[in-house]
Parts: structure tokens; C-alpha cells; sequence
């Protein structure tokens, strides 16, 4: 169990991560996601103990990172930017770790054997491909046995074989109890991957909620693709209802704030003709890309829902 | 345990493992295995034995070859145990740059964040490294400082003109030559956790060693004068003469002085290692 409470980090003027609390729970994958920048990497920084946060605390398990003292029986983590010298074999760099704890040899060889290393374990890092790299810095994570692992990016540079493998062992590692929480700019690995999602943007907290209730909440607010003959007079119909109406092609529209249901009543009491009404399946791509477009760039609107309103305020503040 | 029997999996073998706990005599030993490992560690450290162990002898030997050819002043100003130990200079430069490359080296590539996520209470990375560089420094420089000194002298029976271990301060000389290398190394570990940088870290180390002396010679003889005998490279290169140069410390006095500069580097280095984010 990780725990975050009201957590900020300023370097200097700049504010990586604010006001940022949530929890990630043990036995199962927990995703974390946001856009490149959103302080992601930041806020793992300051759950490990690298960064000092500005104010507030995060702790594993009840303690801070700072206070365990087998901290690699506790917390295996791999961070995004290398952490490895490059002159030094992975299977030396593994053993230095080790060494610190004093786990033995044979640890190291059942790591390097568990990531598929073996042939190049003994090769200096600086040779490694991206993919390899990855591997090492996931068996760094597993040297102590953790209850806790946290992965920033683990499937960048990954071949899909790669690709494959860490979804089953991460899966796998929530499965025995514990608790994983990985980062990723990719919702798409997110869905395939983790139960629960944390989202952030701009250092903040978009939404804490489960992988399916994101996507539920998401395709509330999925368009509506009506074709007409009559698209014109259809948009002006709609129009009187307050919502949102676009339109990249000649008598197509795309309706966003409205029901299927809603639209055909309101085209069959206008008398308008109607060729196609779609309801658009939105993708977790999409709701992601939608929720994070949002603290991006948009700006105050009245909407109903509080992730929203916290998300327009990012936008006034920017 | 369940590793050996029927379902020897991934995950029961992952379960097996020992437990650790993290203690300065471990953090020790990974640093041990982490400054052998590494291919620009052994190589600076075989330049700084060659250079200290081979530098004098053969200084001895251009000397004893051109014997005949120098003057009778020349000759009554030699200095048998100072040329004997010559390799110190460039010695000093393999030590140094070593030194700030064993900590700035890991915040170029990052590996500081291994380190400090191992043993995250930092400070035993930090004396872990110093006390490993400073032992295998001070081992290899005794070592290469004796071969150097035992070496010249034996060219120097040419000309009769070598002296033993047990003359004036030549054992004094050559465990010195030790100690203010492996002091120098400690130093140059310092400055590089507070540079943090390569470049940098060695660039305040030349500065501090090789360019104030230059810019103090410069100075009115009567400031320069008064300055020089503090410089950390006049007061810790004092244990190394046999004859002192002018305006110098006395050698201990001026050892303790060198050491002194290196405690007030390293405890600042240890206050920042703490706070700062890496």
C-alpha cells in the first residue's frame, strides 16, 4: 500500500506536482497516467526518497522510504531515466546492490535469469539496447523480493514479446499480494495492464478510479454521429439544447451531450430525415486523451462533475 | 521450500530469497565490487602506479646518465630522495581525477538514484566510498612509492649517491608521498558529491591544485609569500619532500593542515548528500 497525502514539489517557480494525494493498494495493478510532464516520475522520485517533497508525505506501507532498513526487501523500483552506470556489467551492477543487503550471488543469477539476461549479463551496460536496459532495471526492482513495485514507463522500448512478458509478470506479482503501481503515457498498456488508474495532469489529480469506471465515465460523454440530409436544420434544432455540435463533413455531425435516443426524438419532431445515428464507441484511448486534452488547454465551462471543474481550473490557472 | 518440488516456477523461487538489512560493512563491500568493476577505475589506477612507481626511477636514471655533464653545483643540490619520489605530481593527477570520477561518474549516468534507492539513508554511500578509495589508494601508492624509492636508489649507487630508508627523512618522505595521495583522493571524492559533475569536479580539483599555486606566484613576492605555505597543495605535499621547498610548512604541520581542508570538504559534501535531490 502506497500512500500519498497532499503531496508538492516545486523546483523553484515551477510546480511539478500539487496538492497530489491517493492511494495505490496491494494485489493488483495500479496505472498510473498522464500526459509527458504531468509529474509522474516526479511524484515516484518522492515516493522512493530521491526527491524531498516540498510539503506532505508519501510512505509504503506506513513508512517512509527513507526509514526502511532493507528497503530492497520492501520497495523494487525502476526508474524511467537510467539508473546504471554504463561502464559496468548488469551483472556487476546487480551484485553491488545486492551487496548492500547481503543477498547472495545466486539472487543475482536467478534475477538475470528470471528477465532472460543471461547471455549479456556480463557485458558492460553501455552496450544495451533499450529493450535490455529495461530488463536490468526490472531485475534490479526484483533483486529483494518487494512487496512494492514501482515502475516508471517499464514497457518503453520494449519489443511486443517484451511487451507481453511484463504485463504476465506484473499480473502476476499483484496476484501474490502485492502491490505494483506503474506508470505509463500510454492508456492503451494501461487498459491491458492495470485495474485501477490514478490520472494526474499538471501535477494534479484528474481522477482515482477504477479502469472501467473511467471508461464508463468517458463514454457518457461519447458523440453521437448523425447523418442527414437535412444536418443543418437538425443542428439548429439541437442547438436549442445546449450542447456540443461539430462537423468535419458535409451533412454529418457530431454530437457530444446528447443521447441517440434524444436526438432521434428531437429529429423526428422537427420532421428531419435521417440517415445515420451512431453512438460512438470511445476507446480508453480517447477518454484518456479527452480527460488530459482537457487540462491541457481548455477552459472554464460549467459541467456537473468535480474531476471537470478541477480540470477547467488547471486550464484558468495556465 | 517449495522451490524444489514439483512446481519450481519464477514466482516460488522469488518468494525463497534471504532477507537483508543494509549495514555500513555491506554498503562497503558494494562499493568495493563496484570500483573494481569498472574499466576506468583500473586503468587510472594502474597510470597513477606507473607514474609513482616509474616516473623517479627514471628520472634517476636520465640523471645518472648525464652524471659527468652536470655542474659541481648541480651535483651538490641533488636530491636523491625527492627525485627518487618524483611520480608524485603526475601520480597526484591519476588520484584526483579518479577520486571526483568515483561519485561524479554515478550522477552522470544516473546510478546515484541505485545507490541512493539501496541505501537510503545515504551516508554510508558516501564514507563507503571514501573509505575504499582511500584504502586501495593508500596500498597501491605505499607500495608504488617504495618500489619508486628503492628502485632510484639502486640506479643511484652509479654514482654514489643514493641513500637507504634509514637516511633523514626518506621513510618519512615515502610514507608520506602515501598519505598525501590517499588524503588528495578523499578530497577529490569530496569535491566531486559537491559538484556532482565531471567536468567540473575536475576542474575545481586542477583549480585548486595545479592553478592557485600559479595564481599566488604571481602576487607581490611579499602576499604571495605569506599565502603560499597554506595552499592545499604546498601544505599537503610537505610530507612528501625530503628537502623542503621555501616558504612551506613544516611537514606534519602542514599535513594536518591538508587533512584539515579535506575534513571541511567532506563534512560538506556529507550535508549536502543528505539534503539534495538526486
Amino acid at each position: 500500500m502506497i500512500q500519498v497525502r497532499n503531496v508538492t514539489k516545486r523546483y523553484g517557480e515551477k510546480v511539478a506536482v500539487d496538492d497530489l494525494s491517493f492511494a495505490v493498494p496491494a494485489g493488483i495493478v495500479t496505472g498510473f497516467l498522464g500526459p509527458n510532464g504531468a509529474g509522474k516520475s516526479t511524484t515516484m522520485r518522492l515516493i522512493l526518497g530521491l526527491d524531498a517533497p516540498t510539503s506532505g508525505s508519501a510512505t509504503i506501507n506506513g513508512k517512509a522510504y527513507r526509514e526502511f532498513d532493507a528497503p530492497l526487501n520492501e520497495v523494487g523500483a525502476m526508474l524511467e531515466a537510467r539508473a546504471i552506470h554504463t561502464g559496468r556489467s548488469g551483472y556487476h551492477h546487480l551484485l553491488a546492490l545486492a551487496q548492500t543487503h547481503g543477498l547472495p550471488r545466486t539472487r543475482v543469477d536467478e534475477v538475470i535469469e528470471l528477465v532472460g539476461l543471461g547471455e549479456v549479463a556480463r557485458k558492460r551496460v553501455g552496450g544495451f539496447s533499450l529493450g535490455m536496459g529495461q530488463r536490468l532495471g526490472i531485475a534490479a526492482a526484483l533483486l529483494g523480493d518487494p512487496e512494492t513495485v514501482i515502475l516508471d514507463e517499464p514497457v518503453n522500448g520494449l519489443d511486443p514479446e517484451g511487451i507481453r512478458w511484463i504485463r504476465t509478470l506484473l499480473k502476476r506479482l499483484a496476484s501474490e499480494g502485492r502491490t505494483v503501481f506503474l506508470s505509463s503515457h500510454l492508456m492503451s498498456e494501461m487498459a491491458q495492464t492495470a485495474e485501477h488508474l490514478v490520472v494526474v495532469g499538471r501535477g494534479r489529480l484528474i481522477a482515482d478510479t477504477t479502469v472501467a469506471e473511467f471508461v464508463g465515465r468517458a463514454s457518457a460523454d461519447a458523440p453521437v454521429r448523425v447523418r442527414s440530409p437535412q444536418a443543418t436544420a437538425l443542428a439548429e434544432a439541437l442547438a436549442d439544447e445546449g450542447v456540443a455540435i461539430a462537423s468535419e463533413e458535409r451533412g454529418v455531425l457530431e454530437v457530444r451531450g446528447l443521447s441517440a435516443e434524444r436526438i432521434g426524438e428531437a429529429a423526428s419532431a422537427g420532421g428531419i430525415v435521417l440517415h445515420e445515428l451512431t453512438p460512438l464507441q470511445v476507446s480508453l484511448e480517447d477518454a484518456f486523451m479527452h480527460l488530459t486534452h482537457d487540462a491541457v488547454e481548455y477552459h472554464a465551462s460549467a459541467t456537473a462533475d468535480p474531476a471537470d471543474a478541477s480540470v477547467a481550473e488547471l486550464g484558468a490557472v495556465a | 521450500m517449495s522451490a524444489t518440488a514439483a512446481d519450481p516456477s519464477a514466482a516460488d523461487r522469488v518468494r525463497a530469497i534471504p532477507r537483508g538489512r543494509v549495514t555500513q560493512a555491506r554498503v562497503l563491500h558494494a562499493e568495493w565490487t563496484k570500483l573494481w568493476s569498472l574499466r576506468s577505475t583500473r586503468w587510472s589506477l594502474l597510470a597513477a602506479v606507473v607514474a609513482m612507481a616509474g616516473l623517479g626511477v627514471l628520472i634517476a636514471a636520465v640523471q645518472m646518465s648525464r652524471w659527468s655533464h652536470l655542474t659541481l653545483q648541480d651535483r651538490l643540490d641533488f636530491k636523491p630522495i625527492d627525485t627518487s619520489l618524483g611520480g608524485v605530481n603526475l601520480a597526484q593527477l591519476a588520484i584526483g581525477v579518479l577520486g571526483v570520477l568515483i561519485i561524479s561518474g554515478e550522477y552522470s549516468t544516473g546510478m546515484i538514484r541505485s545507490s541512493v534507492m539501496a541505501v537510503p539513508r545515504r551516508l554510508p554511500v558516501l564514507w563507503a566510498k571514501i573509505g575504499v578509495f582511500a584504502t586501495v589508494t593508500f596500498v597501491l601508492m605505499l607500495v608504488s612509492s617504495l618500489v619508486a624509492f628503492l628502485g632510484s636508489q639502486a640506479i643511484l649507487t652509479s654514482h654514489h649517491v643514493n641513500v637507504g630508508l634509514g637516511a633523514p627523512h626518506a621513510l618519512r618522505a615515502v610514507v608520506g608521498t602515501a598519505l598525501f595521495l590517499t588524503v588528495l583522493g578523499v578530497l577529490c571524492v569530496a569535491i566531486g558529491s559537491l559538484v556532482r559533475n565531471s567536468a567540473g569536479g575536475i576542474s575545481a580539483f586542477v583549480g585548486l591544485l595545479f592553478v592557485l599555486p600559479g595564481i599566488v606566484s604571481i602576487l607581490p613576492s611579499s602576499i604571495g609569500q605569506s599565502i603560499r605555505p597554506y595552499l592545499p597543495s604546498s601544505a599537503g605535499t610537505a610530507i612528501t619532500q625530503a628537502v623542503p621547498e621555501a616558504h612551506t610548512l613544516a611537514p606534519w604541520a602542514g599535513f594536518a593542515l591538508f587533512c584539515g581542508y579535506t575534513a571541511v570538504t567532506v563534512a560538506a559534501a556529507a550535508f549536502m548528500f543528505r539534503r539534495r535531490d538526486v
